[in-house]
């Protein structure tokens, strides 16, 4: 395959620069005392320090997994600070008139105004710095609609009835490795609970940018909606470019009570490190969302960033008739490593399941879908379908998918269906012909092969997305 | 417009064009026959470029350019137009989105304003009532699921957005039905507008019943063998390529 293509999927990351903020850090290390420091920072309440520590003292004796297809260097868990925050934030501005210049500056440059009369009408945006929330836009027009949107950390102070009904309750503080780690020492993220019966009037989104050195970010989301409402979420993540390489270790949990449905939109362009492998995100992810009756949880993701990707965001069908949906595109080039895919857990009857996986290898990167589809005892009439395609770029990278099925009920249906392709030169040679540079060929036969994933993200990330690939808009066909 | 002068052509080191000369002027129309293998479709491929097909000697000019110093791309913007034999699929990509990419490429490197969308889609509109294909053929993707002779079409479609000035059709005919063999016709008829030139590769007489060429040539072994008026084509179709081989042991 030609070199042109290589060069063409070898673009540069532009989220890549540092913001000149100072910052209190904590010095590297973990134990119980830095869990103290955080949550102390953090104003909380004794129930919640208690439930760190819990969770650090199960995450010591817990091993780190070595099953998911990826090759990296042990991670030295004391050489990592765990609380950053710029000294600005320290008073906890009430306005974005009080807020660092720098740290706006900062997310204009990712394309971010926070400024409400600039930005996006629909989108209302929580900015999270390293280990604090900067600013919440669009708050008290949520609050009309009875809609909670707000850094979780304020959450537990001013609802902690909700947080401490439900955090935990979808991923449990010691159910893996990275999960008990987050328990033990997240920092920020977003809160969100819709009220019964209703449809959250503007797009939620969540920015995660990781800036100072040496600093892991440990994110926690905890999305509830209430019975019979409805939220659609976003969430961007970028970091600078770094030789070392950074710990990002996030829970989100979704609750979606019956007849409720959550759309959770991901956006990772977390710094992928350079061809050569230095540097980068080390992305270890926990997403889960549990289904009552009727309702519906749908994740999209497009994956472009990190130096390895270990995520897998899952539904765990409880109630009867409620459905999941998994659409995922993973893009790894450079030296870069992903193994993603996700859980499908039915345990009521007639629930539902749709996987559409495509991911997309190039450079010396290598790319694996991993799935589970369980269809419990009581599962009758469930049925889920997967689709997952891999798609070629040049002849040293690898795809590989590992499904896996668990049926305990005769009446419930998998299908699953998976193809393997390459850019070809014909359509290459096409694109060419017709007077397009190898690079824009490129960028629209692998948006082409995308089309059914970003079809299902919202407008304004559809965009980002399409950016990210290199895309040019859709044409509109009228 | 097009001069090709004592051209050799290898793939994966086995020469296939022997000694190629062909000179084209503005706004003619000429047809190459010959038999299966002869190195039709490698004389196109070489022309537009495409990775693999050298030229060992000889050279080429395309309007006054050195054309085998560019690249695909450029040729391409340069105006040269290539409808395939066999057009591939690019899936997901719809047609239109191809299409409009591919048109205001082609016009930036010419120094033309691109199209806006909405400029673009009344276009691309008409183009396709042109091919006779239905307008949903504009939101399906690049030739995927198209039957054999809908690719033929969409190929046609895309020659009439693209505006070339020399257009090679690789047996655009084959496997038409009738009525979509005067389609692809009349398309190209309607493109023939005294400067735009076209190479067309063909099989049968039939096609050129409807596409008057100017010239008619016989590729055979790598060479143009011989060259004449639209009745040569005439002759081929009653007698076959027998009298090559006769003919070269008589003038050897
Ligand atoms: N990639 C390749 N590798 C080896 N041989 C090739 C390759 N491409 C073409 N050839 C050979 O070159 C010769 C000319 O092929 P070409 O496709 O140009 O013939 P053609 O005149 O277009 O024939 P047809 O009428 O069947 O379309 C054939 O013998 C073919 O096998
Ligand atoms: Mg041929």
């Amino acid at each position: 395959m030609s070199e042109q293509i290589e060069q063409a999927i070898l673009r540069k990351y532009d989220a890549g620069f540092v913001s000149e903020v100072e910052s209190d850090t904590f010095p590297a290390g973990l134990d119980e005392d830095v869990i103290r420091g955080i949550s102390a920072m953090k104003n909380e309440p004794e129930w919640m320090l208690e439930w760190r520590l819990q969770a650090f003292r199960s995450w010591q004796k817990m091993k780190e997994p070595d099953w998911a297809h990826l090759g990296y260097d042990p991670v030295d868990y004391q050489a990592i600070s765990y609380y950053s925050a710029p000294k600005s934030m320290k008073d906890k501005p009430k306005s974005l008139d009080e807020v660092d210049p720098e740290l706006l500056r900062t997310y204009e440059k990712l394309g971010i105004p926070l400024h409400e009369q600039e930005m996006l009408a629909g989108v209302a945006v929580d900015a999270v710095f390293d280990s604090v929330s900067v600013v919440t836009t669009f708050r008290e027009k949520l609050e009309e609609a009875g809609v909670i949107f707000c850094p979780i950390s304020e959450a537990i102070e001013k609802y902690p009835d909700l947080v401490k009904k439900y955090i935990g309750s979808v991923v449990p503080r010691g159910d893996n490795f990275f999960a008990a780690l987050n328990s033990a020492v997240f920092t920020d993220g977003s809160f969100v609970y819709i009220p019964k019966g209703v449809r959250c009037p503007m797009e939620l989104s969540t920015y995660f940018r990781i800036n100072e050195l040496n600093t892991g970010q440990f994110e926690r989301t905890l999305i509830v909606a209430d019975e019979g409402s409805h939220v659609s979420y976003l969430e961007g993540c970028t970091a600078p470019q770094r030789d070392e390489n950074q710990l990002h270790a996030a829970v989100v949990e979704l609750v979606a009570l019956d007849d409720a449905e959550i759309k959770y939109s991901t956006v990772q362009n977390w710094y992928p490190g350079d061809e050569n492998g230095k540097g980068g995100i080390y992305n270890f992810v926990t997403k889960r969302g549990v289904c009552e009756r009727n309702a519906k949880i749908s994740w999209t993701q497009v994956e472009t960033g990190s130096a390895i990707t270990w995520k897998y965001p899952s539904c765990v069908l409880r109630g009867d008739n409620s459905v999941g949906e998994f659409y995922s595109v993973a893009l790894t080039r450079g030296r870069q490593q992903a193994d993603t895919g996700t859980k499908m857990i039915h345990l009521g009857k007639n629930t539902k399941s749709t996987i559409i996986s495509k991911g997309i290898s190039a450079g010396n990167s290598s790319n694996a879908y991993r799935g589970l589809v369980k269809m419990g005892p009581n599962s009758d009439g469930a049925r889920n379908f997967t689709e997952c395609d891999s798609l070629l770029i040049g002849d040293t990278c690898a795809a590989h998918t590992f499904p896996y099925i668990e049926s305990s009920n005769p009446s419930a249906i998998v299908e699953h269906e998976a193809t393997t392709s390459k850019v070809s030169d014909d359509q290459l040679f096409l694109c060419q012909q017709r007077g397009l540079d190898a690079e824009k060929a490129v960028s629209m036969i692998v948006n082409g092969f995308c089309k059914e994933v970003f079809k299902e993200l919202p407008m304004e990330f559809a965009v980002e997305a399409g950016k990210l690939l290199e895309i040019s808009l859709e044409g509109s066909v009228g | 417009m097009l001069s090709i002068k004592n051209l050799h052509v290898s793939v994966e080191d086995k020469e296939i064009l022997k000694g190629l000369n062909l000179e084209i002027s503005e706004g003619e129309v000429h047809a190459i026959m010959g038999p299966n293998g002869a190195g039709k479709s490698t004389l196109g491929y070489l022309l537009s470029g495409r990775e693999g097909y050298e030229a060992t000697s000889g050279n080429v000019v395309f309007a006054e350019r050195d054309l085998l110093d560019l690249e695909v791309d450029e040729r391409a913007q340069a105006g040269l137009f290539l409808a395939f034999q066999y057009p591939v699929e690019i899936p997901g990509v719809s047609n239109m989105e191809f299409m409009k990419e591919s048109v205001n490429a082609v016009r930036e490197a010419r120094g033309e304003e691109a199209y806006t969308a909405a400029e673009f889609l009344k276009l691309a509109k008409e183009a396709c009532k042109h091919v006779n294909l239905p307008l949903d053929f504009l939101k399906r993707g690049v030739n995927e699921g198209f039957s054999g002779g809908e690719k033929k079409r969409n190929e046609i479609m895309q020659l009439i957005l693209l505006q070339p000035k020399l257009a090679i059709l690789d047996e655009s005919d084959s496997g038409l039905d009738i009525d979509a063999l005067k389609v692809v016709a009349e398309g190209v008829n309607s493109q023939r507008d005294g400067k735009r030139s076209f190479i067309v590769v063909t099989h049968y007489q039939r096609l050129l019943d409807f596409i008057e060429p100017d010239f008619v040539h016989i590729l055979a072994d790598g060479k143009i063998v011989k060259s004449g008026g639209p009745e040569l084509a005439k002759e081929v179709e009653a007698s076959g390529y027998a009298w090559l081989e006769k003919g070269e042991e008589a003038t050897a």
